[in-house]
């Protein structure tokens, strides 16, 4: 009896083992079969150079300046935004009050919206009524902003990766020990001076480390900027706020589903996959590692 | 000459009561010290002078404070001035993480008195007795001094604000003997200039270096007077159980 | 006036910048709520047509799409000489889809939590968590991307069915996006059961196995209820991965062989060819509203259940804080 007894017990132990190593073979599938086929064609001219012959030659160089356009005009949005509500949060709100709460709340919800509603919301609010509105008031109705943009894009994603910033603001602000703002407040500063001299550039880390989990979010969401100014080819590069621009999530997207070729776009394919994961997984390594380091130093004083 | 007056002074934290119609007053050139068993208030009491208590939710008082007449509590005043002319030193040595200059700059830069610092800053190393040590090493990272050399570098830190009064809670617990006797001296020297209200759970300390000695028990000033005669001929019953070491 | 008497009692004039930096710190916390409130607004505006604007009921209405069509069938074909707007193919498609990427997911996600916080030896775990955290980095049209071109034939190969693109293969695609959050807030709640349940169940003599499914397990049970629901959330809302890998066909059959198409992966490749200001146009934000809702009540509940659980093991009511912005890490 007993026998059977541990035997069933080392029977779901092992399913549950072997669960670990699905999960474990599953990325490693993917990962491998990304890099074996995509790894031939990452030369330096085919992050460099634009597409030529229909997407089946060249590079994409045009996507990857895109995508970084993008992720810096939507940090530019969302780390002040981010930063100011983590501020808020922690230093100023009064403790337990509905507000708090409701920010919380809506926090929460904001990070679980599906990223096509985001989509959505971009094209009706920013694309549409913001746009549009600027267009009427200040160019007397001529299409100037109120077209997908890369402004608009920036500013959908900036949306999105909000909650993320301001968690890992958070996080480094009570890390913050409270012997820190005694001090400074006995020799005499203000709670924005406290927040200004002290605290904030003891949080420089956590809050790099928000921005760059947020660039690296942002970088591989393809949803929401479908219809606020993403675009399959471009002749020209995105100079202003009102311009289209090529993505590489897009691109893989497009290509995917859209090239009338399958095969003879494959490799290039591929590699665009390829540099899209190493962008997005070179950028979390780097917060991770960041973050690590940050609370190594922290134990240790 | 008093500095500060408190009047019927009186805290909660909440629905806790700490202090208890406390009367008592700081005078010019005088070390006050402020003794008696953990719990009394005598923290409690220190962090009200520059209303650093403001801090704690639930902070309530009642009576009246007055700093050169001025009711810190009834009027509106300027926080951050007050808390500079009246400067404090934690018991835990609070070091900002930051070079041991800048620690001493911080509250020169807030005001804005950015003229000598230099020679301010060799007066107040000085002054706490810390001068010598670290004269050439003024870019060192503060917390890497040790705790006698933190402790004074906070309390030269705050003699850089030019403070009218001296607010150190504890100021010795927790530093080896040859620190507490620097810091001891360097009261003993400031007083003239910069009165000093000191916090101690060492009753010798108080002895060694207080003008008169203010004993505090669960919330209330039980009695204060010139440090040789609360010592040798104390008014009260408590006041001799807690000198003489039965409680405490 | 003595000089420290009057330097007191001047109220901070010269504090302006200081003031108008904190107006912004405090507004900052409106625009957070404010951006909730806005999605929902702009969402439903332009789907509000829906049920107000005449034009729009001539082609299409709410109560048209639920009804089944003269002829008895559901049929969601908004680009033809008679746009036909059911929403059951759509709906059918969606749960299908769910009900797949679920049934891989949710065994395999909360399996692993167990071995992870029961069993796994502190090397395992620490190489378990970092691959699952990796897994949620990969972004969704790169799933998505792998499904077609790589699942979708090993399906094939292994069902012998003809259509590449079906709920098999979007379902499993689907599920590795699922995978991690569900697992993320598995193992939390796991975690969370104090160790002394643990110590005295082993003191009675329990093996870790009986410790697991007959303490541990069910004292998570709110905790993994709470990442089912959060899953679901996630598998319900997810685009890219079923827009690129479902086929996008939309039919009202059950059968997991067959092409598929979701609310999500309808908006998306049906929005950029619409006609602004359409009937389609405003069925398509209508669909948005309804996707909204659905993984707005779905997240609410799983968030109210995590921070109730937060709270009750920590003895006190706890603030929410974002589960999603956690997975990724």
């Amino acid at each position: 009896m007993r026998g059977r007894i541990r035997f069933i017990g080392w029977f779901f132990t092992s399913l549950t083992g072997l669960s670990c190593l699905l999960i474990v073979v599953a990325v490693s599938i993917i990962l491998g079969n990304i890099v074996h086929h995509g790894w031939d064609r990452l030369t330096w001219e085919f992050v460099s150079a634009e597409p030529r012959m229909g997407m089946t030659e060249g590079g994409i160089w045009p996507a990857i300046f895109g995508t970084i356009a993008l992720v810096l005009l939507m940090t530019l949005a969302v780390v002040p935004l981010g930063v100011a509500a983590a501020v808020y949060l922690h230093e100023y709100a009064p403790q337990g009050s509905r507000l708090v709460h409701v920010v919380r709340l809506a926090l929460q919800n904001l990070a679980g919206v599906p990223a096509i509603v985001f989509g959505l919301f971009g094209l009706g609010f920013f694309v549409q009524f913001a746009g549009g509105g600027i267009d009427r008031v200040f160019f007397s109705g001529s299409l100037v902003v109120g077209q997908p943009c890369i402004l608009w894009a920036s500013l959908t994603l900036a949306v999105l990766t909000l909650p993320t910033v301001v968690v890992a603001t958070e996080e480094a602000l009570r890390a913050v020990p409270r012997t820190y703002r005694e001090a400074a407040y006995a020799l005499g500063a203000t709670k924005w001076q406290m927040i200004r001299r002290v605290v904030l550039p003891q949080s420089i880390g956590g809050i790099l480390t928000g921005a760059i989990l947020a660039v690296s979010r942002g970088a591989g969401e393809v949803a929401p900027i479908l219809f606020t100014g993403a675009a399959y080819y471009l002749p020209y590069l995105p100079k202003r706020l009102n311009d289209q621009f090529m993505e590489l999530g897009y691109h893989v997207y497009v290509l995917t589903t859209q090239a009338p070729d399958v095969e003879a776009t494959k490799p290039i394919l591929y590699s665009t996959v390829l540099v899209l994961l190493l962008v997005t997984f070179g950028l979390n390594f780097f917060a991770v590692l960041l973050r690590s380091r940050i609370r190594r130093r922290l134990r240790t004083t | 000459m008093p500095i500060i007056d408190i009047l019927g002074f009186s805290v909660w934290y909440g629905g806790q009561r700490v202090l208890r119609d406390v009367t008592l007053d700081v005078r010019k050139g005088e070390i006050l010290g402020i003794i008696g068993p953990a719990g009394a208030g005598k923290t409690s009491f220190l962090r009200s002078l520059n209303r650093l208590n403001d801090l704690v939710p639930g902070f309530r008082t009642e009576g009246a404070i007055k700093y050169h007449g001025v009711n810190l509590y009834r009027e509106r005043i300027d926080v951050p001035t007050l808390r500079r002319r009246l400067g404090m030193v934690f018991a835990t040595p609070a070091p900002l993480p930051a070079s041991i200059y800048d620690n001493l700059v911080f509250g020169p830069r807030l005001m804005g008195r950015m003229k000598d610092l230099d020679t301010r800053i060799e007066r107040c190393l000085r002054a706490a007795y810390l001068w010598d040590e670290v004269k050439d090493r003024l870019s060192l990272l503060a917390p890497s001094l040790s705790g006698g050399q933190q402790q004074r570098l906070c309390l030269a830190r705050t003699l850089m604000l030019e403070p009218e009064a001296l607010l150190l809670d504890e100021p010795c617990s927790g530093l080896d003997p040859i620190s507490t006797a620097k810091v001891e001296e360097a009261l003993t020297l400031l007083k003239a200039e910069v009165s000093v209200v000191l916090v101690t759970n060492n009753v010798m300390q108080s002895s060694r270096v207080a003008d008169r000695t203010a004993f505090f028990l669960d919330g209330r000033m039980v009695e204060c007077g010139p440090t040789r005669d609360l010592f040798v001929n104390p008014k009260e019953k408590m006041t001799l159980e807690y000198i003489s070491g039965r409680f405490g | 006036m003595d000089p420290h008497v009057s330097e007191l009692l001047r109220r901070g004039e010269r504090r302006w910048g200081e003031r108008a930096i904190e107006v912004a710190i405090h507004s900052s916390a409106f625009i957070v709520v404010a951006a909730l409130v806005l999605i929902f607004v702009f969402v439903a505006k332009e789907a509000v047509p829906m049920v107000t604007s005449p034009e729009v009921h001539e082609e299409v209405t709410i109560r048209s799409m639920v009804e089944p069509l003269p002829n008895g069938k559901f049929s969601w074909q908004p680009v033809s000489n008679v746009p036909k707007y059911s929403l059951l193919p759509l709906l059918v498609g969606t749960l299908k889809v769910t009900f797949v990427a679920l049934f891989i997911a949710l065994p395999i996600a909360i399996g692993a939590a167990v071995f992870t916080s029961e069993f796994a030896p502190q090397w395992a775990r620490e190489f378990i968590k970092p691959v699952v955290e990796l897994l949620a980095g990969i972004p969704s049209v790169v799933i998505g991307f792998f499904a077609i071109m790589v699942l979708a034939t090993w399906v094939q190969d292994a069902t012998g069915c003809i259509v590449r693109l079906n709920a098999i293969t979007a379902g499993i695609g689907l599920s590795l996006a699922v995978i991690p959050i569900v697992y993320t807030v598995a193992e939390d709640a796991l975690s969370a059961v104090p160790q002394a349940f643990r110590d005295g169940s082993r003191a009675l003599g329990a093996n870790p196995w009986q410790t697991a499914w007959g303490v541990v397990l069910p004292a998570a049970k709110p905790g993994v209820f709470a990442a089912c629901v959060l899953g679901f959330g996630r598998a319900i809302g997810e685009t890219m991965i079923v827009l690129m890998s479902s086929g996008n066909a939309a039919t009202t059959s059950i059968d997991p062989r067959e092409s598929l198409r979701t609310f999500s992966a309808t908006i998306a490749a049906e929005l950029g060819e619409v006609v602004h200001g359409s009937p389609h146009y405003h069925v398509l934000f209508f669909l948005g509203v309804v996707l909204f809702a659905v993984t707005f009540v779905s997240n609410l509940a799983g968030h109210w259940y995590v921070n109730r659980l937060r709270g009750k093991l920590r003895g006190r009511p706890a603030s929410p804080k974002p589960v999603v912005a956690e997975a990724r890490p």
